[in-house]
C-alpha cells in the first residue's frame, strides 16, 4: 500500500504517495527531479548518495523514502546561496578538488557536516572524515585542501 | 537495487509495535537505523512481508546515569555513543568503539539496539557489550524482562530475543575509577567490518578482567581462558603475552566456530 510523505527539500515542501520500497535516493532523483544527488555503489560503501537528513549526513541509498517522512534535506542543489558558491563548492573548484566530479556532491556534504561539527579540522580529521566517501580519480590530496581552503574561508580568514 | 514489495508500519508506541509482532510473527522485521536491514533487503537476502519501524518512536534513545548503571536507549545512534560526554567520562569503552564503526554517516543513522538485535558476527558492539558486562532489556506483550550479554547472543544473526519482543535498552554495569578499557579491530578494509576485534576492561587492581571478541566465529564471546589468566596478576609484558595465549577451554571457539567463513 502506497503511503503519502511530506518532505522539505532545499527548503521547497514535496508531497506525494510513494511505494514503501521506494529508497530515499530514488525519490529525490527520480520522483522530485533532483540529479545532483548520485548513485554510485548502491551499497551504503561510496557515499556519493550522501546528503543532509536534519543535519545529519546520511547515505540515502540505505534509506526508504517513507522513513524521511517530515524530514529537512539538504541536497547538493541547495549547498549554494542566491547565486553564489558555497566556501566548500569555491573550495573544490579553487583546489582542483574533482577530476570525473561523480563523487563530489558526496563529498562537499560530507565536508559541509564535518565544519559544522569541527570548524577548524587537522587534516588527519578531514581524511578520517571522509571514511565514507570514495573517490576514484584525484587520490583526495586535492579533496582535503579543497576542504581546508573552505575551513579558513568560513573562519574569515 | 529496490527491496522486494512490503507493507509498511510506523507505530507511535512500542506497545503498539510489540501487538504488531504478535500479530504479524515471522512476517515482520523491526527497522530502527535500517543499516543492517536494508542492505539485505536491497540483495534481497531479507525479503520480510512487514516492516516495523521504531525509529520516531519517543523514549527509546539516549544516555543517562540510572541506579548505578549507565541506561543506553536502543535507538541511540553511534554518533551520539561516539560524542557522549558522560560515556567519555565514565565508560570510555564504548565511544570508542562506536567511533569504529562503518563511516560517519552510517554512524548517523546505526543504532546501538539494532547492532546488537542484528547480531551480526562481525560486528563491534558485541565485543564491548561481553568485556562491560552489559545487560539487554527486551520488552514483550508481558512486560520488561533483563538479559545478561552472555545468555543474549545465541548464534550467527541469532539472540535471545523472543519473535514478539523488542530490544528497549542497553544498560552498562559502573566500573570502579582507574579502570582501564579499549577495543582494538582489525577491520575489514572495504566494509570496516571487524575481521576480529577484542575489547578489553581491566580494573586498576587486576582484579576484575571482562575481554570480548566479536569477529572470530558465528558470534561474539567471552575469552574466558584469557580472562583467568589475568585476573589478579600483575599486568606485565610477559602476562599479558601468556595470557593471550590461553586458549579458552570452554569454548576453543577459533577452533570450533571459524568453520563458518
Amino acid at each position: 500500500m502506497k503511503r503519502q510523505i511530506k518532505v522539505t527539500i532545499n527548503g521547497v515542501g514535496y508531497s506525494h504517495e510513494v511505494e514503501p520500497r521506494l529508497l530515499l535516493v530514488h525519490y529525490i532523483r527520480d520522483v522530485v527531479g533532483l540529479t545532483g544527488t548520485h548513485i554510485g555503489c548502491d551499497t551504503s560503501q561510496c557515499g556519493a548518495c550522501t546528503i543532509l537528513l536534519n543535519g545529519m549526513a546520511i547515505k540515502c541509498c540505505t534509506m526508504l523514502a517513507v522513513q524521511a517522512d517530515g524530514a529537512e534535506i539538504l541536497t547538493i542543489e541547495g549547498v549554494a546561496k542566491d547565486g553564489h558558491l558555497h566556501p566548500i563548492q569555491e573550495g573544490f573548484w579553487e583546489k582542483h578538488g574533482l577530476q570525473c566530479g561523480y563523487c563530489t556532491p558526496g563529498m562537499i556534504l560530507a565536508a559541509y557536516q564535518l565544519l559544522q561539527r569541527s570548524p577548524n579540522p587537522s587534516e588527519a580529521e578531514i581524511r578520517h572524515n571522509l571514511e565514507g566517501n570514495l573517490c576514484r580519480c584525484t587520490g583526495y590530496h586535492n579533496i582535503v585542501k579543497s576542504i581546508q581552503y573552505a575551513a579558513q574561508k568560513m573562519a574569515g580568514r | 537495487m529496490y527491496p522486494a514489495q512490503f507493507e509498511y508500519h510506523s507505530p507511535a508506541s512500542v506497545q503498539e509495535a510489540i501487538s504488531l509482532l504478535g500479530r504479524l510473527k515471522d512476517d515482520a522485521k523491526l527497522l530502527a537505523g535500517g543499516h543492517s536491514l536494508i542492505p539485505m533487503m536491497k540483495l534481497r537476502l531479507a525479503q520480510p512481508k512487514h516492516v516495523i519501524d521504531i525509529r520516531k518512536i519517543p523514549g527509546l534513545s539516549g544516555i543517562k546515569e540510572d541506579g548505578g548503571a549507565i541506561a543506553i536507549g536502543a535507538l541511540t545512534t553511534h554518533y551520539a555513543v561516539e560524542s557522549s560526554s558522560l560515556l567519555k567520562q565514565k565508560c570510555a569503552l564504548l565511544t570508542e568503539t562506536a567511533g569504529t564503526i562503518g563511516d560517519p554517516q552510517v554512524r548517523n543513522m546505526g543504532t546501538v539496539g539494532g547492532s546488537l538485535a542484528h547480531a551480526d558476527p562481525a560486528a563491534d558492539y558485541p565485543a564491548a557489550a561481553i568485556a562491560l558486562g552489559a545487560e539487554v532489556v527486551a520488552e514483550g506483550p508481558k512486560g520488561k524482562r533483563t538479559i545478561k550479554v552472555d545468555d543474549f547472543f545465541k548464534g550467527l544473526l541469532t539472540t535471545a530475543l523472543q519473535p514478539d519482543e523488542i530490544l528497549v535498552e542497553i544498560r552498562i554495569p559502573s566500573w570502579p575509577v582507574g579502570t582501564g578499557m579499549a577495543y582494538m579491530k582489525f577491520p575489514h578494509p572495504a566494509s570496516r567490518f571487524a575481521v576480529v576485534g577484542v575489547a578489553a576492561v581491566v580494573t586498576a587492581d587486576g582484579k576484575k578482567v571482562g575481554v570480548g571478541i566479536t569477529g572470530a566465529g558465528t558470534k561474539a564471546v567471552r575469552a574466558k581462558g584469557v580472562e583467568a589468566a589475568l585476573s589478579g596478576k600483575t599486568l606485565d609484558a610477559a602476562a599479558i603475552k601468556a595470557a593471550a595465549e590461553a586458549r579458552s577451554p570452554q569454548q576453543g571457539f577459533l577452533a570450533n566456530e571459524f568453520s563458518w567463513r
